[in-house]
């Protein structure tokens, strides 16, 4: 029935105008967010309800019994009730929000999307909590003329960009009878790697310099010392014994004896295999040639990583790998 | 852990002066589950399951029932919700639980108002309801928690930031006269005053009960002396030759002659029963009210919570010189068999005396002259009461005299009647106005003359003239047990007593007695006399409105901005400085990193800038941040700095 299904349509729209309305949504944005008063908004919480109506109890049974005190002490608490509503909502209002740090993940695991809080009131803001599905918050203190991070989760499902979307904050301070909320829709964003093939294929067979070394060096015969751990390290080079000892992931490194040009290549993948697990698996390619200190290069349609080593060398690897053929932008 | 320490202490106090009342396994019931929850969280051992404590709950409120013979009285309830609310400790274990009992113990708060709404009482309150505020404040920590003091003051601000609101709620909020449903039989319990009847020691307790009867404020400050003040309350017709009775109140509604010029205004604390006291005689109706044959007001129910009425009186009058002949006739009639004595001793008086006024004057002199004493310690009389007292024991107390002598007034023929009532009361320098306790209790006669009326007589005046010209303590003996104070033996606590109670009558008349007609009254005084309800709600919102808008400018005062360092204002300044020229700094960048990545891309300002960063971090984290001198030059390296 396309008219009852186009008048839906239209029904929802208007909801989500109206929505968008009250709540000023209006996408991302970017720098530093002010939640001015008219961002937050403030609503009794269910306990709140119950307060109301034990007051209610409260001022009923002094009707009947004729207790005076009872009024005074009924509106006193009611009132108190009502001003703590003024006290909730200003532990979030003129909070300044702005996007804070955001490390790289590999699809599959989770995000973390530090998001900085900060206060210039001379008060104190307690249990300032930010959430962005509702279901786990972190819960933060922003001291007076001070800052604080607090951190969103979200799980990285694909590669490429990923974007925390609307976040919400809200608090109860001081007495949980209401609950006063505000919206930041930051225009931050997760690189997210493409998660690495598990099992990997075995790295290419290097191709030999001008006949220095021999054919064979995998890099993994020759302990070089220990790193730090780093996400996406394979866990056979992960030294468990240092773990014991000092309860810090620690990488193992092993030094190729071979300075040999490694070519990590979409060609070199089986031609059967789509274009999501061919990145996985360069991906891994990336990681373990990194682990065992190799020199490498990225070849991928239409884009070349030239050979080279190190940390910051594995990020744009991983990165290109992240991005390749993407069409969802930054912006 | 810390909410439940403070939820138990706040509930132990709030419950604390109904455990002083309540049955004694009840308040060690509460007091141990209390503990137990304190001493759990300490120790972390298991507590009891559901199934143990829904026995306790039943067993308990087998116990109640038992106890009280119901569940739904008033100390009934009150000890119901006390154990229900201790239970209710032990299986607290979310914040949600904690609130939900944080709000059932403010309930419990004004059922303490039940049983006293004193200052203190008030007093205890407030604090109860502060510290309950701060329970509920300290669920709501979630990280760091700012200690008890800070807690405290958080409570503090917010009762103190809602009394604008609370003030106007109390005014203006539409009152309503209660009950609206009935109320359980025990709901006044404990109210004192005088009764329907009187026989040989039933005043003897209320004349030890220091309670206030009621208070009086006198027109123009016109006091009368103390001997004049005779508050006419339940009017006594009927002997059985021990008992005096007043008759079933009659309904009828006399009119009232409409005179006296004595004007004061009454506050009669709640005693349960119809009569309204006023000097003899009164002139007016207080409404809701009716006036009976024999003078007596009658308010349409029972006096149950504190009452005030404006009156007038005329003192020393007589009235009722056209008495019915069948009301004569009931004023004369005596039990043929008891006291035959008497009745031969009013024969002999007879003869002696034909005026009626004679014999009145005779029997008083009687009185006055033979060794009659005054006292609250009679012996007790035996079937032949009058008879005893007049002829053997001759001890006795006013409700002793008041009876033999309207018993002998009777049995010579001359109409008479019992008066109960108050005598006298104290006057209240600091207030202005005289305090009467049921200590303050009396019986008197009045007769009725030919061609007068009915006139007031008191025998106990003449047997002991002190009683009525300075009150029932100089009356009695030093030996006679008097309630503390009474005797008023140090004149430092006299006089803060006095004060006390001018402070109590206010207390009374302007918060304890804000009533719909009060309300009223303050209405009218606003320029909205009969308002109808529409008006009365956008006052109330008016008002209400304003409350909120004060409450709000006080919460969010705290919103300003701080004041910033000057130091971290010049380095701000600097910065800005170095953003015109396409530097800014970035918002996690510390000042030595920042100036580290700012020379690197201007080398040529490396000096100034290291300069100022080492400048300004001294002055910002080291130990010295005080140094005005520092501050000094910081600023003039700022100002001179052109990048």
């Amino acid at each position: 029935m396309p008219p009852l299904n186009g008048t839906l349509t239209a029904a929802a729209a208007l909801k989500g105008r109206i929505l968008d309305w009250i709540f000023q949504w209006r996408g991302p944005e970017r720098g530093t967010i002010v939640l001015v008063q008219r961002r937050v908004f403030i609503l009794p919480t269910r306990q709140g309800l119950l307060f109301a109506g034990v007051i209610l109890l409260m001022l009923l049974g002094s009707v009947n019994y004729d207790l005076s005190l009872g009024f005074i002490l009924a509106f006193l608490l009611g009132a108190s009730g009502i001003q703590s509503m003024l006290h909730t909502f200003r532990n979030l209002a003129n909070l300044r929000i702005s996007a804070g740090r955001v490390s790289p993940v590999f699809a599959g695991d989770i995000a973390e999307f530090q998001i900085r809080i900060a206060n210039t009131a001379r008060m104190f803001r307690y249990s300032v909590a930010v959430t962005r599905d509702r279901k786990t918050a972190d819960y933060v203190d922003v001291p007076a003329d001070g800052e604080t991070v607090a951190t969103v989760l979200a799980r990285a499902v694909h590669r490429g960009w990923l974007r925390p979307g609307r976040v919400t904050l809200f608090t109860f301070f001081p007495i949980g009878l209401f609950r006063a909320w505000s919206y930041a829709d930051l225009d931050m964003h997760c690189l997210v790697y493409p998660a690495p093939a598990n099992p990997g294929l075995p790295l290419p067979r290097l191709q030999a310099g001008d006949g220095k070394g021999g054919t064979q060096g995998q890099g993994q015969d020759e302990f070089a010392g220990l790193r730090p751990y780093r996400p996406g390290d394979s866990p056979r080079h992960v030294a468990w014994k240092a773990v014991a000892r000092s309860d810090v992931l620690m990488t193992k490194q092993f030094a190729g004896r071979v300075a040999a040009e490694l070519w990590l290549s979409w060609q070199q993948l089986p031609p059967e295999m789509d274009a999501e697990r061919r990145l996985e698996h360069l991906a891994r390619w990336v990681i373990d040639a990194d682990a065992e200190g190799l020199a490498y290069g990225l070849r991928l349609p239409g884009s070349i990583i030239p050979i080279d080593s190190g940390a910051a060398h594995r990020a744009d690897c991983l990165r290109a790998l992240a991005l390749h053929e993407t069409t969802a932008d930054r912006t | 852990m810390r909410d439940i320490h403070w939820l138990s202490a706040t509930f132990l106090l709030a419950a604390a002066p109904h455990l002083l009342r309540m049955p004694l396994w009840i308040s060690a019931l509460v007091t141990v589950i209390a503990a137990i929850r304190v001493l759990q969280v300490r120790l972390r051992f298991a507590l009891p399951r559901k199934w143990l404590l829904a026995l306790i709950a039943v067993a308990a409120a087998g116990g109640i029932l038992l106890q009280y013979r119901t569940l739904f009285g008033r100390d009934a309830g009150v000890s119901l919700l006390v154990i229900m609310l201790a239970l209710k400790l032990l299986e607290t274990h979310s914040r949600r639980d904690g609130m939900l009992l944080g709000f059932l113990g403010c309930f419990l708060l004004v059922t303490n108002f039940l049983h006293s709404q004193t200052i203190p009482t008030a007093l205890f309150m407030l604090i109860c309801a502060w510290l309950l505020l701060a329970t509920l404040i300290g669920m709501q920590y979630t990280g760091i928690w700012p200690g008890w003091r800070q807690q405290l003051q958080r409570s503090g601000v917010l009762l103190v930031q809602a009394v604008p609101l609370m003030a106007v709620l109390f005014l203006l909020f539409p009152r309503v006269q209660g009950p609206l449903w009935g109320l359980p039989q025990d709901a006044y319990a404990g109210l004192s005053g005088l009764s329907d009847n009187m026989s040989p020691g039933s005043l003897n307790n209320l004349i030890l009960s220091y309670d206030v009867a009621f208070r009086a404020e006198f027109k123009d400050g016109k006091t009368p002396d103390a001997k004049d003040l005779y508050w006419r309350g339940p009017v006594l017709w009927d002997y059985d030759g021990r008992t005096w009775t007043a008759p079933r109140l009659t309904q009828s509604n006399e009119d009232l002659p409409e005179t006296g010029d004595l004007e004061y205004t009454v506050t009669l604390e709640p005693h349960n029963k119809r009569w309204l006291f006023a000097l003899e005689f009164p002139g007016q109706r207080p409404p809701r009210a009716i006036a009976t044959r024999d003078m007596q007001l009658l308010s349409f129910t029972p006096v149950r919570s504190r009452m005030r009425y404006d009156m007038t009186s005329a003192i020393g009058v007589a009235y009722g010189a056209d008495e019915d002949r069948s009301v004569l006739a009931r004023s004369l009639r005596l039990p043929a068999t008891s006291n035959p004595r008497t009745g031969n001793f009013a024969a002999e008086l007879r003869s002696r005396h034909r005026e009626d006024r004679d014999l009145v004057t005779a029997v008083l002199n009687l009185f006055r002259t033979e060794n009659f004493v005054y006292t609250l310690t009679p012996p007790l009389l035996g079937e032949h009461p009058v008879d005893e007292f007049l002829f053997e024991t001759r001890r006795g107390f006013c409700e002793h005299y008041a009876s033999a002598f309207t018993v002998l007034m009777r049995a010579a023929g001359i109409p008479a009647r019992v008066v109960t009532g108050y005598q006298g009361g104290e006057i209240n320098p600091v207030g202005g106005y005289i305090l009467v306790r049921q200590a303050d209790a009396h019986a008197w006669v009045e007769v009725w003359l030919e061609n007068t009326g009915w006139v007031r007589v008191d025998p106990t005046a003449a047997v002991s003239p002190a009683r009525v010209e300075r009150g029932i303590a100089s009356a009695l003996p030093r030996s006679d047990p008097l309630p503390m104070f009474v005797r008023g033996d140090f004149a430092m606590l006299q006089r803060m007593r006095l004060t006390w109670d001018s402070i109590t009558y206010s207390w009374n008349q302007w918060v304890l007695g804000y009533n719909p007609e009060r309300q009223r009254l303050f209405l009218s005084q606003l320029g909205f006399s009969e308002a109808s309800w529409q008006t009365i709600s956008v006052v109330l919102l008016v008002f209400a409105g304003i409350a909120v808008l004060i409450g709000a400018g006080l919460a969010l005062r705290d919103l300003r901005g701080v004041r910033a360092d000057p130091a971290k204002r010049a380095y701000e300044r600097f910065c800005r400085k170095l953003a015109q020229r396409g530097l800014p700094r970035g918002a996690a960048e510390g000042p030595r990193v920042f100036a580290r990545r700012a020379t690197q891309q201007r080398p040529d300002l490396a000096a100034a800038i290291e300069d100022i960063t080492a400048l300004y971090v001294g002055l910002r984290y080291a130990e010295n941040s005080s140094d005005a001198e520092t501050l000094r030059r910081f600023k003039q390296r700022i100002r001179v700095f052109k990048p």
